[in-house]
């Protein structure tokens, strides 16, 4: 019996010591593995776990992931964050998916000064005024820019409607984008109607909408409301071009809108697998996925994933160091950095500056046009 | 506004405002009944609607068939709801049967959230009521004459069953004297129960012919539709069919006019067309069709 017990300390002994001579850096990641935004949150986490797999080391430590899912819900999104921090103890904090959902983590990430980078979480708020906040993807008065100069330059529109959701930020903060570039470059704005988020009928807007004859509607909404505008449009008989953002990226829009999606324009990010002149990063991106999990497309959520690991263990490369502040310092000065998305560089505000991608539907399926720089 | 255009605009209306009077008479008959609002009618509606979606998707059936099926298995649910939630409570005073019921609809609402996921489904359309008919740059679609029509017939087959049955003939002298009724040796329950499938089987019918008309099917679809044609049946005098096909009508012919003749005020449409509403109840508080209460079943 007392041979066992000496044994048994003499093994933790051994345990312990082993565990500290190999150093750690914990990295934490939270992101909605449930819920309404499991579809983007699970590619996100498949994008992570493969750039780690590919570079599992930073500054010669092994980079432990600590995973987190936040429900898509904003409360279990703070909850998440805060315990990465205070029990897990991690030096930085990959997440998440869904803006709201990133103002929340990120006021705790803010308050215990981590550095946190953010998939796909497209609000300016998200990352301004914010120390510890910083972000993989372009925000959307960007997006909106690049929508309407898609709209001026390439359809050549003259005059553009647009049906906005009246009660959600997301879509007020990026019609009031598209509208003000597309005034800029010389457009007319016919008409802007609104409704609320829930309503399922639009014909009474739509009608009017298309007594104002407008070469392109603007519907800066999510997949389930944009499926059901188009197909009230095309039944109305509209003819125009309809466009949108990068909230109507989902195979869904196509289930629901049916013929109706055909010709649908939207904004996306720079990154798809059918994408022609894919720079050597995303080949890289890609053909690594395709090895890893041959039974699903990699996609912008994925390339997302993957770039906000890449982009934190470069940063504690050039800091030297997994101390949260000189990771933050280094993060900040992020500059020509190959990612699948491009040279990705972050300015004053923490956002990288990037093309936006165009993504248009043929014959029901999703067709990479290519890239504008937004004016 | 141009002559088309109003036309266009009053077709638009039609179809919205048929629609809610489809859900209002499921909501007004339970009722005319037992006077008691059934906060659950929503949910079932919900459930008519992703019944018809599995009966065609999963299970093949030809699409009139699964509308039988889905109408058959939420008056079952109905039942089921009553017999579980609603009958227990039947002595308890009435504001406890009015809490069970909301506690149904937040069940139904999660069950279908763990059990079809959120996740939007597309509600599975027959060709022939999503073509367009066009008539000059006018376009109607095939649901705006289908729904009337449908609710005209169930309006009349409830009328008859109300005012021709045996079971109708106990429905009514339930709603004016459970106690005595049960004393001429009426089996109350099972009439009750007869009364949810019924009202069951209404809701399923206006979920389904609500997804063809918005083909997106998800747990919460229910909610919004569920509020605005029980506000529909308030207006046309909750306890009256008729009524309530008239406040749906109006409610549907308000919001789209309201867009239509003050485009700058979409945005502000469901404030615009409730604030009519509540001024019609303040000259007519028991609602339009509301006064003559002999017309109630």
């Amino acid at each position: 019996m007392k041979f066992l017990k000496i044994m048994a300390g003499v093994m933790l002994a051994v345990f312990m010591v082993a565990s500290t001579a190999q150093a750690q850096i914990k990295v934490g990641v939270y992101l909605p593995l449930t819920g309404q935004n499991a579809f983007g949150g699970q590619l996100e986490l498949d994008g992570v776990n493969l750039a780690h797999k590919e570079n599992p080391k930073a500054i010669g430590q092994d980079v432990e992931l600590v995973i987190m899912d936040n429900k898509s819900d904003k409360v279990e999104s703070a909850n998440a964050v805060k315990r990465l921090i205070e029990r897990d103890k991690v030096v930085a904090i990959i997440g998440t998916y869904g803006s709201s959902l990133a103002m929340a983590g990120g006021e705790v990430a803010e308050a215990s000064k981590i550095p946190a980078v953010g998939t796909s979480c497209t609000n300016p708020l998200v990352t301004q005024g914010k120390t510890y906040y910083f972000r993989a993807c372009f925000i959307d008065p960007y997006q909106g820019a690049g929508a309407a100069t898609y709209a001026v330059k390439n359809l050549e529109a003259k005059k553009a409607a647009l049906l906005i959701d009246v009660s959600n930020d997301y879509a007020v903060g990026l019609g009031t984008f598209f509208k003000r570039s597309f005034t800029k470059l010389g457009g007319e704005i016919v008409t802007e109607m609104k409704y609320n988020s829930g309503d399922q009928d639009f014909t009474a807007q739509l009608t009017e909408i298309i007594s104002k004859k407008p070469d392109v509607l603007f519907i800066p909404a999510y997949f389930a409301e944009g499926g059901i505008i188009m197909k009230q449009a095309r039944e109305l008989g509209a003819e125009f071009r309809i466009m949108g953002g990068d909230a109507m990226d989902n195979p869904e829009t196509v289930s629901i809108a049916g013929k109706a999606s055909e010709g649908f324009i939207h904004t996306s990010f720079p990154y798809d697998s059918n994408m022609p002149n894919m720079n050597p990063e995303a080949r890289k991106f890609t053909d690594a996925w395709k090895a890893a999990y041959p039974n699903k497309e990699p996609n912008v959520n994925a390339a997302l994933g993957y770039t906000t690991y890449v982009m934190i263990t470069n940063a504690i490369e050039r800091a030297g160091s997994a101390d949260p502040a000189e990771i933050t310092k280094a993060l900040a000065e992020t500059k020509d950095l190959s990612t699948p998305l491009g040279m990705l560089t972050l300015d004053s505000d923490h956002n990288p500056q990037m093309p936006v991608g165009i993504i248009e539907i043929k014959d029901g399926k999703r067709v990479y046009l290519g890239e504008v720089q937004p004016e | 506004m141009t002559w088309e255009l109003f036309v266009q605009n009053l077709f638009n209306a039609l179809t919205v405002g048929s629609l809610y009077a489809l859900i209002a008479i499921g909501y007004t008959m339970v009722y005319g009944i037992l006077r008691f609002i059934n906060f659950a009618h929503g949910d079932v509606f919900m459930v008519g609607a992703y019944f018809i979606f599995f009966g065609v998707t999963a299970a093949h059936l030809p699409w009139p068939v699964a509308a039988l099926v889905a109408i058959g298995g939420a008056s079952g649910l109905g039942i089921l709801v009553d017999r579980i939630a609603y009958r227990p409570l039947r002595e308890a005073p009435r504001i406890s049967a009015l809490i069970s019921a909301i506690g149904i609809s937040f069940l139904l609402e999660n069950l279908g959230l763990v059990v079809f996921t959120g996740l939007p489904r597309p509600a599975v359309q027959p060709q022939w009521m999503v073509d367009p008919i066009t008539l000059g740059s006018i376009r109607i679609l095939p649901l705006s004459f289908i729904v009337p029509v449908v609710t005209a017939i169930l309006v009349l087959a409830l009328l008859w069953i109300v005012y021709k049955t045996r079971p109708g003939l106990a429905m009514r002298s339930i709603s004016k004297d459970i106690e005595t009724t049960r004393l001429m040796g009426v089996s109350v329950d099972r009439i009750i129960a007869l009364t949810f499938g019924l009202g069951s089987a209404l809701a399923a019918a206006a979920g389904i012919m609500w997804a063809m008309r918005y083909p997106q099917i998800h747990p919460f679809m229910g909610v919004i539709p569920g509020f605005k044609a029980f506000i529909a049946a308030v207006v046309g005098g909750i306890g009256s069919i008729q009524g309530a096909v008239l406040g749906g009508l109006l409610l549907g012919t308000v919001e789209i006019m309201v867009v239509a003749f003050y485009p700058t005020l979409s945005g502000y449409r469901d404030a615009f067309a409730f604030v009519l509403l509540i001024v019609i109840l303040l000259f007519k508080p028991t609602g339009l069709m509301g006064e003559k209460l002999e017309d109630k079943i």
